[in-house]
């Protein structure tokens, strides 16, 4: 067998060793499978992928997850609130105390009314992910209801005494009722060499707020490859913030529809070193008028790391009054690292205000300098330096328990606290 | 024995020599004026004290404390003593003026073997010295010079070098982008620091600001050498009479960005 069949034909015997699927969800999977099968994985021929080589993932033989034993308290970001977590991809354990008006679980038929709306099944990794879809988390807020706790998503995969790689494919499903205020943590956590593969759709209807994060820390022999679907009601405001820490590769994807009125901030951080590999492609689909947007990603590159910021915003020929900002700055620490940035702005509508820009810069040899005159050593003033261009993305983080622990994080990775 | 000699000094930067042979001696509680005109070399002279690799030297000697003063680093140059007052303070966003008065404080105590200050050590000094130079609390807890006027970063300046206690300090240009108000209040800032055990390099290109900092000795600096040095008087002379009248040509400014 060639190693295409070979790896075509394991992920056919993982697609039909699955356990049985709900019968609602089988017609899905089965045309998320057949999609997959025609698309196959991207390769940087296909300009989503030019500059990240998923060949590492498409060469390698995954087992499906196995259920595991795994203590998520101990990796996770925090403990307070609501919190659901999945070991491998499956339910593990629920959330203790959900506040009235919420739905927090495992997927229920109630959300096939949702499932894929956002997503599709075009994107091959989206396809992938929903060809395995299992247990998921499905959170429903109803209308009105404002939840004051983040609830916390842990999404964790390790290999726990399992041979060889394993796949987990988490999903996410949030349905923000009209009026309703949430705030959603995702966080991707594991240990060992695996690949997760996780789609999250949010559907905010109209006047809903959505405060959504998502804390990629992955291990550093792992592959993370993740996309988030958020469809805005209208004058919806969904906020989404990505932090980027783990993975030798990482493809986070965030792609938001606006409807008229909706607000959408899309904000990152992606920090690496090393040999690693993070790619941020964004998509903010401005479908209609009077939609207000405000793009900020924020990169720190070290060593040998190479990443991609893609920053595409579609305004539709209806989106008249469309108001709309991004910014992608880049650090650069190291002469090896690499970074490509493209703002892809497609505006259809002539009544609209666009701005964009892209930086890319190294510590500042006077700013250094004004710190070493001072005393400080070298290597503590650039660390300070580079917390200090960090410091706006994490500023942005509104609940205390994540930007603490954010903060602790970027002191671990900067050696420094500036305040 | 001197607190700083400096001897024959050359210093150059992409290759055009800046400083062409500075002679230049300063004992302890002395303040010397350095005098000139744009691209004469004055703040040359400061970064080069200082240490900014920027600008390359190429022959001379200088001696502080008995030290190879070249041979250090900028922290530990700082930590040994030497303050610069930068004529463009430098702005960081994300690091407040606080915490990097307290990394900084704490380094060069430790360097001192002093033992470091923790939070409520730190506030306690910091108020002395907040109370000593007349400085608003507030700009405590703003990033460093973010967002500061010209006047409030000069103040920031001396008011570091009031924080770090220094034993040279060197003020570049520290008047510069000043109205008289603002000058007058940094004035008295560095006069309440003037004492036996602090010496003082101050750089400037109008004789205004020796108005309120008087100097022991006045150098007049051109074209990369010091050409006249005289008592204060030399500063009122050359007010009067301009740099022309001592043969010095002003040139367009060469230094202080890179």
């Amino acid at each position: 067998m060639t190693a295409a069949a070979e790896q075509a034909s394991a992920w056919l015997r993982n697609f039909t060793e699955q356990r049985p699927s709900a019968p609602w969800a089988r017609e899905l999977k089965a045309a998320a499978f057949a999609r997959f099968g025609e698309t196959g994985f991207p390769t940087t021929h296909e300009e989503d992928w030019r500059f990240t080589n998923v060949a590492p993932i498409a060469r390698t033989v995954f087992s499906a997850a196995a259920p595991a034993e795994a203590d998520a308290a101990v990796l996770a970001p925090f403990a307070e609130g609501v919190r659901l977590v999945f070991v491998n991809g499956l339910f593990a354990s629920a959330a203790s105390e959900v506040p009235p008006g919420v739905f927090a679980g495992n997927l229920t038929e109630e959300a096939a009314a949702y499932l894929g709306r956002q997503a599709g099944l075009d994107a091959p990794f989206s396809a992938l992910n929903t060809a395995f879809l299992a247990d998921a988390a499905f959170v429903r807020i109803n209308r009105g209801v404002v939840v004051e706790q983040p609830i916390h998503l842990v999404f964790l995969t390790t290999a726990n005494g399992v041979a060889g790689p394993q796949a987990a494919h988490p999903r996410t499903l949030i349905v923000a009722g009209p009026d309703s205020q949430s705030t959603i943590v995702e966080s991707y956590i594991g240990a060992g060499s695996y690949f997760t593969n996780a789609v999250t759709e949010i559907a905010a209807g109209p006047g809903a707020v959505v405060d959504h994060y998502k804390v990629q820390m992955e291990s550093l022999e792992s592959f993370h490859v993740g996309s988030v679907y958020a469809g805005l009601g209208r004058s919806a405001n969904f906020t989404s913030t990505s932090i980027s820490i783990g993975a030798a590769l990482a493809r986070n994807d965030v792609t938001v529809t606006l409807a008229e009125g909706s607000e959408a901030g899309l904000n990152g951080l992606y920090l690496a070193n090393g040999s690693q590999h993070v790619d941020n492609h964004t998509t903010i689909d401005h479908a209609k008028p009077h939609g207000t947007s405000r793009e900020l990603y924020k990169g720190v590159l070290d060593g040998k790391a190479t990443a991609v910021f893609n920053g595409r915003i579609l305004v539709r020929k209806d989106a008249q009054k469309t108001d709309s900002k991004q910014t992608n700055k880049n650090l650069v620490l190291s002469d090896d690292a690499v970074i490509n940035t493209k703002p892809e702005l497609q505006i259809f509508a002539d009544d609209v205000r666009c701005t964009h820009g892209a930086t890319i810069g190294q510590l500042d040899a006077e700013a250094l300098f004004y710190l070493q005159s001072r005393g400080i050593g070298k290597r503590q003033a650039r660390s300070l330096l580079t917390y200090a261009f960090a410091q706006d993305v994490a500023d942005r983080v509104r609940p205390k328990p994540l930007r603490d622990w954010l903060e602790r994080i970027l002191i671990e990775k900067f050696h420094e606290r500036p305040y | 024995m001197a607190l700083l000699e400096i001897r024959d000094l050359h210093a150059q930067v992409g290759g055009r020599e800046l400083l062409k042979g500075i002679d230049l001696t300063v004992n302890a509680g002395e303040v010397h004026a350095i005098m000139g005109p744009n691209g004469s070399g004055k703040s040359t002279l400061a970064q080069v004290l200082a240490g900014r690799e920027l600008y390359a030297v190429t022959g001379g000697q200088v001696t502080y404390q008995g030290k190879d003063l070249l041979a250090l680093s900028p922290e530990d140059r700082a930590r040994e003593g030497i303050f610069l007052a930068f004529q463009y303070p430098i702005e960081i966003p994300g690091i407040s003026n606080q915490y990097f008065l307290k990394a900084a404080l704490n380094t060069v105590r430790k360097h001192r073997g002093l033992p470091e200050f923790d939070a409520m050590d730190f506030l306690d000094y910091i108020r002395e010295k907040v109370d000593l130079m007349k400085m608003e609390t507030a700009l405590l807890n703003r990033p460093v010079n973010t967002g500061f006027s010209g006047g409030e970063k000069k103040r920031n300046e001396i008011f570091q070098m009031a924080v770090l206690e220094p034993t040279l300090a060197i003020l570049d240009e520290t008047d510069s982008g000043l109205d008289i108000d603002a000058l007058k209040l940094v004035a008295s800032g560095v006069n309440l620091l003037r004492g036996p055990q602090r010496s003082m390099i101050v750089v400037t290109h109008y004789q205004r600001l020796l108005d309120y900092i008087v100097p022991d000795y006045v150098h007049v600096l051109a074209e990369g050498r010091i050409v006249k040095s005289g008592g204060k008087e030399l500063a009122l002379e050359l007010e009067k009479s301009g740099y022309a009248a001592f043969g010095i040509d002003e040139v367009e400014e060469a230094v202080g960005k890179a």
